[in-house]
C-alpha cells in the first residue's frame, strides 16, 4: 500500500498532459482538421508556461499563458490551411519544427531553473477517507480540469446543438456549408481549441510533471496525444483511458528502473513508443472500425466557392 | 475578408518556381524583425547567417558537408510525398543506418581493405530500409497510420543508438565516454576536396538526384507513385498496386536515409555518438517542400538549408546567438512557401463589395 499510492499518484499526472492533448486534437479532428502540430504547440505552452511562472511567481498566470502561447501558436495553422488552402500534414509538421526551435529560442536562459510545481488543492473530509482520499482528493488544478473537461466534451459533443454542427462540419464540409454554416469560422475555433489544450499540456509538463524547462521537454508526448485520438477511435472517455493506459505504461518504466531490472534504462523508455504503435496497429486493423469513427472529411482542405 | 481566393483553371506553372523565391524574401524579412526584437543589428546578423560561412573555400566545403544527408533524404523523401506516403521517421532510418554501417566499421576495425567501406554503405542502406520497413508492413498490413509508426520509431532509434554507445559498443580506451571507438581509415569516407571536409557523400547524393530525376521521368513505377498520389482512384482503376507504392516509397526513403546516417557517421563524425544529427531527417521535410518535390529543387532546397545550419553556427560565435535561431528560420520557411504556394492553384483578388456579393 505504501508504494501503490504515490505510484498510482505520478500515473495521473504522467495521464493529464496526455489527456489534455488528445482531447484538443479530438475536438480539431472532429471538426475534419488534422493538426500534426501538437508537439509544437505542447513544448510552446511548456516555455511559455514556466517563463510566467517564473517571472511573476503566479501559477494562475501561467497556466493562461500555457494555453495563450499554444492557441496563439494554432492560429498561424489555422490561417495558412483554412485561408491559404495549404496542406495539413505538411503546415502540422512545420508548426511542430517551428515550435521546438522558438520554444528552445526563448527558454535559452530558463534552462536548470527549478520550480516548486503547481500547489496541490486538498478537499477537506474527502480526503479523510482512507486510500481513495489521497488518491483522488489532492491533486493540482490542472488534473481535476482535466477530468472536467473530458466530461465536458463529452456532454458538448453528444448533447448540444454546437457539438452536433461541429461533427457535422467534420463529417460533410459540403452539406455543412450548404445548410448555411460557416464551415471555415467553425474549423478555426476547434483549431484554436486544440491549440489551447496542447499548450495546456505543455504547461502542465513545466509546471507540474517535472517542473522545470529542458529543450523538447516534450519527448514527443505530443504525438503519442495524436495516437491516443485514433486509440480512442475519437470518444471522449476512451481518451481519458487511452491516456491512463499510456502514464501507466510512463511510470511503469521509471519504476522497472528503479527495481534494477537488468535491462539498460533506454530499452525501458522505448516502452512508451512501442507501445503507442502495438496500440495504433490494434485499432487500425479493423479499418471498418475507423472508417465509421473517423471523420469523413478530416485533412481534406474546403474552399466555400469551389 | 480583405481578398478573395479564386481557383485557377490550371495550376500556375510559374508561380511553383516564384513561391519559393517569395517565401525566402519573407522569411529574410521576418528575420530582420526577429533580430531587432532579439536587440542584434539585423545587417550583422544577415551577414553573419548567409554570408559569413560563404567567404572561404573551406566554408563551402562544409556547405557540401551539410547539405549532402539533407538532399539524400529530401530527393527520397519527395518521391514518397508525391505518392502521398508520410515518411516522417527519416531520422530513425539514419540512425539505423549509422547503426549498422557503423557496427562494420567497429567490427572489422583492425582491417585495412577497400572492401570494408562498400561493405558499410550497403549495410547502411538495408539498415535504413529495415526500420523503414516496419511503417511499410504495419501500413500495408494492418493499416496503421505510416505517419505515427515511423515517427515513434525515431525514438526507438535514438534510445537504440544511446545504449550501444554506453554499453557494448563504447570505446574501450574511452574514459567512460558514450562514444564508439574512432573509425579506421579503412572505414572513413575519402575527402574530395583539398583544404576541406568535402567527402565522398556528396557524390553519393548527386548520384542520388540524377538517379531519382530519371525515376520519376522516365520509368513506370516513377509514373504509378505520381497517379497513385495525385489521383488514387485512377490507380487503382489502372491496376497500380497502392500497397506496392507504399512499400516502394517507403524502402527508397529508408534506403536514403540510412546512407545519410552512415556518410555523417564514415565521413565528418568518424565514430558513433549517443547524437549523430542535428535534426536533418526532419530538415529534409522542409527540403523537400522547398524544392518542390523536384529532384534538381531539392538539390538547390538542400544548399539553402545547409546554408541554415551553418549559418546558425557561425551567427553563435559571432553574435552570441543561439543556435535555436536556426530552428525558427526554417520553420518560418516552410510556412510562408505553404502559405505562397496557394498562388499556384488560386489567384488572389481585392475583395470589393461587389465582389463579395456575388
Amino acid at each position: 500500500m505504501d508504494i501503490l499510492i504515490p505510484t498510482l499518484l505520478t500515473i495521473i499526472t504522467a495521464a493529464t498532459p496526455l489527456l489534455y492533448a488528445a482531447i484538443g486534437e479530438m475536438i480539431t479532428e472532429k471538426a475534419g482538421v488534422l493538426n500534426l502540430g501538437v508537439e509544437g504547440m505542447m513544448l510552446l505552452g511548456a516555455v511559455c508556461g514556466f517563463a510566467t511562472v517564473h517571472f511573476t511567481g503566479s501559477a494562475t498566470l501561467a497556466i493562461l499563458a500555457g494555453f495563450l502561447a499554444g492557441a496563439g501558436l494554432s492560429i498561424i495553422f489555422a490561417v495558412l490551411v483554412l485561408g491559404f488552402q495549404s496542406s495539413q500534414v505538411a503546415t502540422g509538421l512545420a508548426l511542430t519544427i517551428f515550435g521546438i526551435g522558438l520554444s528552445a529560442l526563448l527558454g535559452q536562459n530558463l534552462v536548470g531553473i527549478a520550480y516548486d510545481g503547481l500547489p496541490k488543492l486538498t478537499i477537506p473530509l474527502l480526503y479523510d477517507i482512507p486510500v481513495l482520499g489521497p488518491l483522488l482528493f489532492s491533486h493540482d488544478i490542472l488534473v481535476y480540469g482535466s477530468i472536467l473537461l473530458v466530461a465536458t466534451v463529452a456532454w458538448f459533443l453528444n448533447h448540444t446543438r454546437p457539438g452536433l454542427i461541429l461533427r457535422a462540419v467534420g463529417n460533410s464540409h459540403d452539406a455543412a456549408h450548404a445548410i448555411g454554416y460557416h464551415v471555415l469560422r467553425i474549423r478555426f475555433f476547434a483549431i484554436l481549441f486544440g491549440g489551447g489544450m496542447a499548450g495546456l499540456a505543455g504547461a502542465y509538463l513545466s509546471l507540474a510533471y517535472s517542473p522545470l524547462w529542458i529543450e523538447n521537454m516534450s519527448a514527443g508526448r505530443g504525438w503519442i496525444a495524436l495516437a491516443l485520438v485514433v486509440f480512442a477511435t475519437w470518444r471522449p472517455w476512451r481518451v481519458l483511458i487511452g491516456a491512463y493506459l499510456f502514464g501507466g505504461i510512463s511510470i511503469l518504466q521509471l519504476h522497472a528502473q528503479a527495481l534494477g531490472i537488468g535491462v539498460p534504462s533506454q530499452v525501458m523508455s522505448m516502452l512508451p513508443y512501442i507501445a503507442t504503435i502495438a496500440v495504433l496497429v490494434m485499432i487500425s486493423r479493423d479499418r471498418n472500425k475507423i472508417r465509421l469513427n473517423a471523420p469523413a472529411c478530416i485533412g481534406k482542405p474546403f474552399h466555400p466557392t469551389s | 475578408m480583405l481578398f478573395k481566393l479564386i481557383k485557377r483553371p490550371e495550376p500556375s506553372r510559374a508561380m511553383v518556381f516564384v513561391s519559393p523565391l517569395v517565401a525566402l524574401g519573407l522569411t529574410l524579412l521576418s528575420g530582420i524583425v526577429l533580430f531587432q526584437i532579439m536587440g542584434v543589428n539585423p545587417g550583422q546578423a544577415l551577414y553573419a547567417f548567409f554570408v559569413e560561412p560563404l567567404t572561404s573555400k573551406y566554408g563551402w566545403g562544409e556547405l557540401g558537408v551539410k547539405a549532402t544527408p539533407l538532399v539524400l533524404i529530401a530527393v527520397a523523401l519527395s518521391i514518397g510525398f508525391r505518392a502521398g506516403v508520410w515518411n516522417i521517421g527519416a531520422e530513425g532510418q539514419l540512425t539505423l543506418g549509422a547503426i549498422c554501417g557503423g557496427g562494420i566499421a567497429l567490427w572489422l576495425y583492425q582491417v585495412d581493405s577497400i572492401f570494408v567501406l562498400p561493405l558499410m554503405v550497403v549495410c547502411g542502406i538495408a539498415g535504413g530500409m529495415l526500420w523503414a520497413a516496419i511503417p511499410a508492413f504495419l501500413r500495408t498490413r494492418f493499416n496503421a497510420n505510416e505517419i505515427l509508426t515511423s515517427l515513434m520509431l525515431t525514438y526507438v532509434a535514438t534510445l537504440f543508438l544511446s545504449v550501444l554507445v554506453h554499453g557494448p559498443w563504447r570505446d574501450p580506451d574511452g574514459f567512460n565516454f558514450p562514444e564508439s571507438r574512432i573509425f579506421s581509415d579503412a572505414a572513413t569516407l575519402p575527402l574530395i576536396l583539398d583544404g576541406t571536409r568535402l567527402h565522398l557523400g556528396w557524390i553519393f547524393a548527386l548520384v542520388v538526384v540524377a538517379s531519382a530525376w530519371i525515376l520519376m521521368a522516365r520509368t513506370i513505377i516513377g509514373f504509378q507513385i505520381k497517379v497513385v498520389g495525385e489521383a488514387p482512384a485512377a490507380g487503382r482503376y489502372a491496376g497500380f498496386s497502392v500497397n506496392k507504392v507504399i512499400w516502394f516509397a517507403l524502402m527508397m526513403s529508408g534506403g536514403a536515409a540510412g546512407l545519410a546516417g552512415l556518410v555523417e557517421v564514415s565521413g565528418p563524425i568518424g565514430q558513433l555518438l549517443p547524437s549523430i544529427s542535428p535534426g536533418y531527417g526532419f530538415t529534409a521535410i522542409i527540403v523537400a517542400f522547398v524544392g518542390r518535390l523536384h529532384p534538381v529543387g531539392v538539390l538547390l532546397a538542400g544548399l539553402l538549408l545547409a546554408l541554415s545550419y551553418l549559418g546558425g553556427e557561425s551567427a553563435q560565435i559571432s553574435l552570441n546567438l543561439p543556435l535555436a535561431v536556426t530552428g525558427v528560420f526554417q520553420g518560418m520557411l516552410l510556412f510562408f512557401l505553404l502559405a505562397c504556394d496557394v498562388l499556384i492553384q488560386y489567384r488572389i483578388v481585392p475583395a470589393t463589395a461587389k465582389s463579395i456579393a456575388s
